[in-house]
């Protein structure tokens, strides 16, 4: 008995998380995907009526805007938050005097929630109180931003206010990958006489790609999810020009009272979401499997 | 390290001139990005040190005339989030209660997690922590209804324990992934040794991988407790009067939608919700690095 | 003392005709949390805390309501109800649907709520003819409020048209004053834009476009005067109102920056906290058209289990619309009571042309609900409505195009 524990302990380990996870995870996406195939409002009802969810989704022009607006913001907010992560890992690796304090100034911001920092971020890309009425302070009276109450512009400053929060984590990825870059590699690079910026290009930042991945994979979790930000900084406006599909979806659900609906646009999202994470894990588990 | 500030490559035409504008350039660089970091929470400590009078008068980007800690007394202990008008200070603790045990909790089985998974591979231990992974991109608020009718069914309906429960069950993906990429960097030729030498399964785990596990247990334990710390959506579902987490007592006082704001007690409230998890980056901040550095990130 | 407590609470549960003989408990769900809201409501914990009660404040703000509406409903999922909470409009009917109210129609009938309250505005309160709501107040919506001084100042009269309204604004924009304040939240725009359907289509064609959501009233000429002057008004606020709160645009016509806002009548209450004098300082009047729109605020009372519960509730329907809570909340808050029985000497000029309104509309068939705060129709259909107005207002869609948009998504939201 005691040797079959010990022969199965490992398993035995696992077990309470991975019947959670399948429970509290795929249990509930199969009842999110049961829920969109009703007519449920209030609360939710288990009867299906096909897929009329669906075809009031797609026939829903706020949603196509959700949908463009997370593509938008997605790609923006992934790409520069990586290349500001990696310019700013790059610059606090010369030997920087006063490193710590620099690096918590970067990093802090992923601390703090965006109900927490909503109200400051409105302030100050709101034209008429913040950095615009500032700079026209100052002398500037021609300088105009104005995206946040302009409905083209309005979800790049949520692109802003996302990078800001999130740019610091990525930093910290990257800062680690420098740090663990064989340091013998460079010197003889450095003594072959290649330039530093063509040591960076082709030594080092190829060393990183793991790191790349991992990035990623933390930035496309967090622009799926973002949620706070958009409630705090817009409230999904002007108009609807800001909504997130995790905000339509909440809306939906929760001050609508169309929890069909609700559940219709989760699993789109739901979709979404698989279509980026399942090329990673396949990729990452595969050449651990080696 | 890579160190690249004095790189042994330059030519004699580049001169030391030239080095120390460079060095200028770099360190005005830092310095402007640090200004884009630091202007909000500048926004914030400046407004909440301002009278209510000087916030309707002034510009919202200024230095406070008078600085006054009326505000900050107000938003800990006599701010109204509701009837009770005892400030953060009751909700505080709430959170305290719902973050300390849902941490440990939450590591100590990523840990386990990690361990078995990146250690002891059994057949479809890969598929497992995949799905596992997975479990970590799942929107919250797609699990808000069926988690609710399953804690009432468990009992647990708005108490601090049933808080608990959701808040480890939605970070075991996390704490899992961390520990495994970490454990994964060792050797399993260890593991396999001290096997031979009669250490059994958990033996192995406490006296060689935990004692070696420092680095990504802070890493590990700075992520959760960002995340639980902040949470809002699972504390104003899953919580009943009594049992609420300080996010929402802040909401309460920062999102009334027909009433007079106060934006000076508003940012004290902020600035407090959030100490916390910004003295846990400042103190811990440098192992954060470290942690990362010794592993956690080589996917 | 508890004695005391308990003698009075029997008496109150024998008034009430229930046998229940339980020390009153109640967990109440609410979002009423910024200062002024909680003084008016800690009034009613303090009546029913001096009549043995016990009382357990849940309060989640936010979104108008709508995280207090996520929170009842993981709570009504787990089984595990408030006893009362913050509800009003059709939403109470749709929750009567789910089966989860209790019946207060005793508390009701004991008190004669039939006889002291509008009748449209009881028909809120009841579910299939029993009583499961109790009202606290009346917010009329389709208030005006404006700068006396700056009014003076450019010798404008309180528009009694839209097209006076249209010209007042005109000459305040040649003399660089904001003609409207207002903050571009979608809600807003909603407010905004149901007076303006009321003041141009009538009492009548308010009824059918944004209550029965008739098809042909929602296509009609009228609705595209009413998108026409939806844009009209958006030529006449400032370039920065995107998401501004709603009492910073208030602010706005205090200090003169901006001549009126449309809002309802909480605005008073920003108002009177800066010290300003209705009549003198700042003018209220209803925004220009026939009718009124309510908003009635009100507490349902769910399903729950044991004794102690169940006579919370009936003491809390009882004391809610009792006349004194009433008075002395509505005083607090800007609005005006509930029940036409009491005595207005101590409400303000604004206050009391708002109950007359509400005696007048009522008998004329013109007092209708809001559609912008959720009292004449279900979330969904409301919800459809007040995306096309704010897609509209906040774009530069012309108005044929935002009336074939709102046909299409109220068609849509079922």
């Amino acid at each position: 008995m005691s040797e079959w524990l010990e022969n199965h302990l490992p398993k035995v380990v696992l077990a309470p998380s991975f019947i959670a996870v399948l429970i509290f995870v795929y249990g509930f996406i199969g009842w999110t995907a049961w829920v969109s195939l009703t007519r449920s409002k209030l609360l939710p009802k288990y009867e299906i009526k096909g897929f009329i969810q669906y075809e009031r989704l797609f026939d829903s022009p706020r949603w196509d805007t959700a949908i463009n607006n997370l593509y938008i913001f997605g790609a923006l907010f992934i790409v520069i938050a990586m290349v500001l992560g990696l310019l700013l890992a790059i610059l606090l690796d010369q030997k920087i005097r006063v490193e710590g304090a620099i690096r918590t100034i970067y990093l802090y911001p992923m601390a703090l929630s965006m109900i927490v920092t909503g109200t400051a971020w409105k302030w100050i890309l709101n034209p008429g109180l913040g950095i615009e009425s500032m700079v026209q302070g100052w002398g500037f009276p021609n300088f105009e931003f104005d995206w946040l109450v302009n409905p083209d512009y309005a979800i790049y400053t949520i692109v802003i206010a996302a990078i800001w929060q999130s740019s610091g984590f990525v930093m910290a990825l990257f800062l680690a990958g420098l740090r663990s870059v064989d340091g013998e590699i460079i010197k003889a690079a450095q003594v072959d006489g290649i330039p530093t910026w063509r040591i960076y290009t082709a030594i080092i930042i190829p060393s990183m790609a793991p790191i790349f991945l991992s990035a990623f994979i933390v930035l496309a979790h967090l622009a799926i999810k973002s949620f706070d930000l958009v409630i705090a900084l817009t409230g999904g406006g002007p108009g609807y020009a800001t909504d997130l599909p995790a905000t339509y979806m909440y809306a939906m659900a929760f001050s609508r009272g169309d929890i069909g609906q609700a559940a219709s646009s989760a699993m789109i999202m739901m979709l979404v979401v698989f279509a980026i994470v399942v090329p990673y894990l396949y990729s990452e588990l595969r050449a651990k499997n080696d | 390290m890579t160190d690249l500030s004095m790189p042994q490559t330059q030519t004699r035409t580049q001169s030391a001139t030239g080095k120390i504008a460079l060095r200028w350039l770099l360190y005005v660089m830092l310095g402007l990005f640090a200004l884009y970091y630091l202007m909000p929470l500048f926004v914030m400590l400046t407004t909440s040190l301002k009278s209510l009078e000087e916030i309707r008068t002034g510009s919202l980007i200024s230095l406070p005339r008078e600085v006054s800690l009326d505000a900050w007394k107000t938003a800990w202990s006599s701010a109204c989030t509701g009837i009770q008008c005892e400030g953060l200070r009751p909700y505080f603790w709430n959170s305290v209660l719902i973050a300390v045990p849902a941490v440990a909790i939450s590591t100590l089985l990523g840990a386990l997690n990690g361990y078995v998974v990146a250690q002891w591979r059994f057949k479809g231990a890969n598929i497992i922590f995949s799905l596992m992974l997975f479990g970590c991109f799942i929107p919250f608020q797609v699990v808000l209804l069926p988690m609710a009718r399953l804690l009432g069914m468990m009992g647990i309906a708005g108490t601090i324990p049933g808080l608990i429960f959701v808040h480890v069950i939605y970070g075991l993906g996390f704490t899992t992934l961390f520990f495994r990429n970490y454990y994964v960097t060792i050797p399993s030729e260890l593991t396999k040794a001290a096997r031979v030498d009669g250490a059994g399964f958990l033996r192995i785990f406490w006296s060689i991988f935990l004692p070696l596990s420092l680095p990504i247990i802070v890493v590990t334990v700075i992520w959760q407790f960002t995340q639980i710390w902040n949470d809002f959506l699972f504390g104003v579902s899953f919580s009943q009067a009594g049992t609420q987490p300080v996010t929402v007592a802040l909401n309460n006082i920062v999102n009334s939608t027909t009433g007079v704001k106060e934006y000076n007690v508003d940012m004290a409230a902020a600035i407090i919700a959030g100490l916390p998890t910004l003295l846990v980056y400042v103190v811990a901040g440098k192992y954060f690095i470290r942690g990362l550095t010794a592993g956690s990130v080589k996917g | 003392m508890k004695r005391f407590a308990f003698a009075t609470v029997s008496t109150l549960a024998v008034v009430a005709g229930s046998s229940v003989l339980a020390e009153p408990q109640a967990e109440v769900l609410h979002w009423w949390t910024s200062g002024g809201e909680a003084k008016s409501v800690a009034v009613l914990q303090e009546e029913f805390a001096s009549n043995g009660g016990t009382w357990t404040d849940m309060p989640v703000a936010g979104g108008g309501g709508d995280a207090a509406m996520t929170a009842l409903r993981a709570r009504v999922l787990a089984g595990n109800a408030p006893t009362a909470v913050q509800l009003k409009g059709p939403a109470i009917q749709e929750w009567y649907e789910e089966g989860v109210l209790a019946d207060i129609s005793n508390v009701a009938e004991a008190e004669g709520w039939a006889d002291v309250l509008p009748a449209s505005i009881a028909g809120h309160m009841q579910c299939d003819g029993t009583w499961c709501a109790a009202p606290v107040n009346v917010h009329r919506i389709d208030w005006i409020w404006a700068n006396a001084d700056v009014l003076a100042a450019n010798g404008i009269e309180m528009p009694t048209t839209w097209d006076e309204f249209n010209a007042a604004a005109e000459k305040l924009q040649a003399a660089g004053v904001i003609p409207l304040a207002h903050g571009g939240q979608a809600w807003q725009d909603a407010t905004v834009f149901e007076a303006v359907a009321l003041g141009l289509g009538g009492p009548e064609f308010y009824q059918k476009a944004l209550v029965d959501l008739d098809p042909e009233a929602l296509t009609s000429d009228t609705m595209v005067q009413v998108f026409d002057q939806m844009r009209t008004l958006r030529g006449y606020v400032d370039e920065n109102f995107s998401g501004r709160d709603w009492n910073l645009a208030t602010a706005m016509v205090m200090n003169g920056e901006a001549a009126f806002q449309i809002m309802g009548d909480w605005a008073k209450g920003e108002f009177l906290a800066a010290g300003k004098t209705p009549g003198e300082d700042f003018l209220c009047a209803s925004t220009p058209g026939d009718g009124y729109l309510y908003n009635v605020d009100s507490f349902a009372m769910f399903e729950v289990e044991g004794d102690d519960n169940r006579a919370g509730q009936e003491l809390l329907a009882k004391l809610i619309v009792a006349p004194n809570f009433q008075e002395v909340f509505n005083l607090n808050k800007g609005s005006i009571p509930a029940r036409t029985d009491v005595a207005l000497d101590a409400f303000d000029i604004c206050a009391k042309i708002s109950a007359e309104d509400m005696g007048s509309t009522s008998a004329g068939g013109s007092l209708l609900p809001s559609y912008a705060h959720g009292m004449a129709l279900r979330g969904s259909q409301a919800g459809a409505i007040t995306d096309v107005v704010t897609a509209h207002f906040n774009s530069d869609m012309s108005s044929a195009d935002a009336v074939q948009q709102l046909a299409d998504a109220v068609a849509n939201s079922y």
